[in-house]
């Protein structure tokens, strides 16, 4: 078997085999290859002993240079934190309609509650504040709880009908078709429709202002232009909540949808709150 | 009857699924056994219309137990093609999804299921049914014997399509463990594991009934593949059904230790199935292509067990910056970074093999398909140890590079081996003078090469960019962009990568047809490529 076969093209020897026409040569291994082969092991045995490398019974072998992703994660984190430890501390002992009387804290509010909006709080108001249906626009002037520095720091601390806080903003609109015959709603809200529109059926408004007086008027105000104590909507703005159509204002009417927003003290602490307060007051609707 | 035997067992198998459906504990798996059931009444009815009704006994006039056992091969080349067709597809469907998400139709075809139904399709029933065929093709020829278990292997074929149907239309019906690249339930896991064992004793059985003293490297990279995957496919499914007549079951792992055992598997899916079968097919086809030896015996065993040793512990890479040990993250890296010459060995002795006729890049299309495969094979196994480092990885991890690293292995290396090995058995299993149209080869080399430049390189440019806008801080260490922002970012490269994928594909349609017209006799009327023409004397 180990007769002796040589490759004419290339001259050298073959193993002698013959497998379906296919020889193999007996050449050497490449010596780059070898050379490099080993110096990657010779590397990888180093990486080994310098980190935490080979498990033991109840650990593992924490390397010469005592590495841990954990430490490398704490201590960049450390690092980041001291940073900026002095606007932040400096902001933690403010109240928060003060920021802004310091043009350096000021700065650093923006970045920091701009950054802080883009994690927490896009998902809903969207990555330019402009909200969706169900979730205000932040950029219009158009405050449900409030548009000063103040109220903003207290909604988004506590939050909208939340659960988890005691001081969380709370209010709930009943279902007015428990309460008011269905033409009626059609009324109310043709009315409520006239005050920034043409409704459809124009006969509807007379009666409508008279079940808004009777009904609404409490808590939405005699004008309709609503109450922030009550977290009441201004319905005299061309601005909706839940749909801008006499349709989608009769169901609002007749089976209210409530909204709800976390509180976020828990979540972000307070001196993020208080950036997030500055940014969002800064969009263009603070009062 | 001649299958008399195999109908009955389809037809009770199909009688199974029936009272299944009827006694599901859940919609799913009802849904699934319906279609199971319609399947193997599809099976019965095709069995039933082949049975020649000769007398029990008598021998049929077809048998044929002297030469190699290919029919099973032929279909396999034909599901090979079949099945790469549908998975391109789905990938380019997939692709536009990303890209234009109004084309997620809900339920059935939204991304979610749709992906695992594409990463399946194209490795497991494009790729495994190449590596199913040309494995049997091979180990026949290099053994000189016929393939052992006589009508087993076409058990392993038809069992390895019930396993794909089965997986597919699960995906769709929302039925998944959501382990990745392992993501059919229970039965089907048991299902495949049946045909599996069924596989390795063919071949084995094959390789102990060899006429060659010497078992050839192709065969050891094969059946590397064939055991190494029974292992992984039997840990990683380790799992406990809620009803044995439901379709959801549990993991037997969980938290670390089951992410750790997913990429444990998932790493060495790679490495066994796309890498180490692989490589079976290019020792074969490549040395049989080119007419030369192969380059270096002793390269080959070496390197061979370098990658099988080495291959099997790289899988931490995938975890790394998790809650996963140090420790584990640090043998990971350290061993990928070792794998990278064990995975050259093999390029340089494919390459290498075309010393004596580099001529042939030139004038044999199937040459520089095969060609360029191994050059990407080389590509993305440096590739692969280069993101394994720690510091490279958190850039690279979880963005759309890594996307674009397996696709370059995966469209580059396995399909391009795959076409070229098929260009090389479908003449010679139909017995054909030579391919329908060599030039057509030649289209499907730059449409498929174009479609992988295209999506290769456009994915490093998303992936790069998308790590850089994830850690992008201001100068006072704030977080610059939001996440739907470096989403966002991805749209033009998204529409970009369904282009590749469309050239990718239509490289696909072009070889479906090429061997469609071979398998039916026709040749196509064509100039030859320059210098194609065998010369009678070697030009000296």
């Amino acid at each position: 078997m180990t007769k002796k076969h040589i490759d004419e093209i290339s001259g050298v020897e073959t193993t002698g085999h013959e497998w379906d026409g296919i020889r193999e040569l007996n050449n050497p291994m490449p010596r780059w290859w070898v050379i490099t082969f080993y110096l990657c092991i010779i590397w990888a045995v180093g990486y080994m002993i310098l980190y935490p490398a080979w498990p033991l019974i109840n650990s593992a072998t924490s390397g010469v240079l005592g590495y841990s992703s954990r430490a490398e994660n704490a201590a960049e984190m450390a690092i980041a934190a001291s940073e900026k430890s002095e606007y932040v501390d400096r902001i933690a002992q403010m109240p928060v309609e003060e920021i802004s009387q310091h043009p350096d804290l000021l700065q650093f509010a923006m970045a920091g509650g701009s950054a802080a909006f883009k994690v927490n709080c896009v998902q809903c108001h969207g990555s330019g504040a402009q909200g969706a249906p169900g979730y205000p626009n932040l950029n219009d002037d158009d405050w449900l709880w409030g548009g000063d520095v103040n109220a903003i720091h207290q909604t988004i601390a506590h939050g909208v009908r939340y659960d988890g806080d005691d001081d969380s903003r709370f209010s709930e609109m009943p279902a007015f078709k428990d309460l008011l015959e269905p033409a009626e709603v059609r009324q109310v809200a043709s009315y409520v429709y006239s005050l920034t529109g043409e409704p459809a059926d124009v006969a509807l408004v007379a009666p409508g202002k008279q079940v808004f007086a009777d009904n609404c008027a409490a808590c939405h105000g005699e004008d309709a232009k609503g109450d922030v104590d009550f977290g009441a909507p201004n319905l005299a703005d061309a601005i909706w909540f839940y749909g801008a159509s006499e349709n989608e204002i009769a169901a609002q009417i007749a089976k209210p949808k409530h909204g709800v927003m976390p509180a976020w003290t828990g979540r972000l602490g307070d001196p993020v709150i208080k950036q997030l307060a500055v940014f969002i007051h800064s969009l263009g609707g603070g009062q | 009857m001649k299958f008399g035997v195999e109908t009955i067992i389809v037809g009770i198998g199909a009688f199974l699924a029936l009272l299944a459906a009827a006694f599901a504990q859940d919609k799913a798996f009802e849904s699934h056994m319906w279609v199971l059931f319609f399947v193997l009444l599809c099976a019965v009815v095709v069995l039933l219309r082949r049975s020649s009704f000769t007398t029990a006994g008598a021998v049929s006039a077809d048998a044929d137990t002297s030469g190699y056992f290919d029919e099973v091969v032929k279909y396999g080349v034909v599901a090979t093609v079949a099945w790469g067709i549908v998975g391109f597809l789905v990938g380019v469907i997939v692709a536009s999804q990303l890209a234009f998400p109004d084309l997620n139709i809900e339920p059935w075809f939204n991304f979610g299921r749709v992906r695992p139904l594409h990463t399946s399709a194209v490795v497991f029933a494009f790729g495994g049914n190449a590596l199913i065929a040309t494995s049997l093709y091979v180990v026949q020829r290099t053994t000189r014997a016929r393939l052992f278990g006589g009508n087993l292997a076409w058990f392993v074929f038809w069992g390895y399509q019930l396993f794909i149907v089965m997986a597919a239309t699960g995906y769709l019906l929302g039925i998944t463990e959501s382990r990745e690249y392992a993501e059919p339930e229970w039965y089907v896991d048991i299902w495949l594991t049946i045909v599996w064992v069924a596989y390795l004793v063919v071949f084995l059985g094959t390789l102990m009934r060899r006429k060659e003293p010497h078992i050839y490297v192709a065969n050891w990279f094969y059946l590397a593949f064939i055991v190494t995957i029974a292992m992984l496919h039997i840990v990683n499914n380790l799992s406990m059904p809620v009803s044995f007549l439901g379709a959801k079951s549990y993991s037997a792992f969980s938290g670390v230790q089951d992410a750790l055992t997913q990429w444990w598997y998932g790493h060495n899916a790679v490495g066994f199935f796309l890498t180490a079968g692989f490589l079976g097919m290019m020792y074969y086809f490549i040395p049989k292509q080119v007419g030369r030896p192969v380059y270096s015996y002793r390269l080959s065993i070496i390197h061979f067990w370098a990658l099988i040793f080495l291959y099997i512990w790289a899988g931490p890479h995938h975890l790394h910056y998790t809650a996963l040990p140090d420790w584990a993250q640090t043998l990971g890296m350290a061993f990928s970074i070792m794998l990278w010459m064990p995975s050259w060995g093999g390029m340089i002795n494919g390459l290498m093999t075309l010393s004596g006729a580099w001529d042939k890049i030139r004038t044999d299309p199937i040459v520089r398909m095969m060609v360029i495969s191994v050059a990407f094979y080389g590509m993305s196994t440096f590739e692969g140890p280069v993101m394994s480092i720690k510091a490279v990885n958190s850039l690279s991890h979880y963005t759309d590079w890594t996307i674009g690293h397996v696709h370059s292995g995966a469209l580059g290396w396995v399909g391009m081996i795959t076409f070229g090995a098929v260009y090389f058995l479908v003449p010679k299993l139909w017995h054909r003078e030579r391919l329908y149209s060599l030039r057509m080869i030649n289209w499907h080399f730059w449409l498929a090469t174009l479609g992988i430049v295209v999506y290769a390189a456009v994915m490093w440019v998303a992936g790069i960019q998308q790590g850089l806008m994830w850690r992008e801080y201001d100068d006072q260490g704030f977080l610059v962009y939001s996440f739907a922002e470096t989403v966002a970012a991805m749209r033009p490269y998204y529409i970009l990568r369904t282009v590749g994928g469309l050239l990718y594909l239509a490289g696909g349609l072009v070889m479906g047809f090429n061997v469609l017209m071979t398998i039916l006799g026709h040749v196509r009327e064509e100039t030859p490529i320059p210098g194609s023409q065998p010369v009678m004397q070697p030009a000296q």
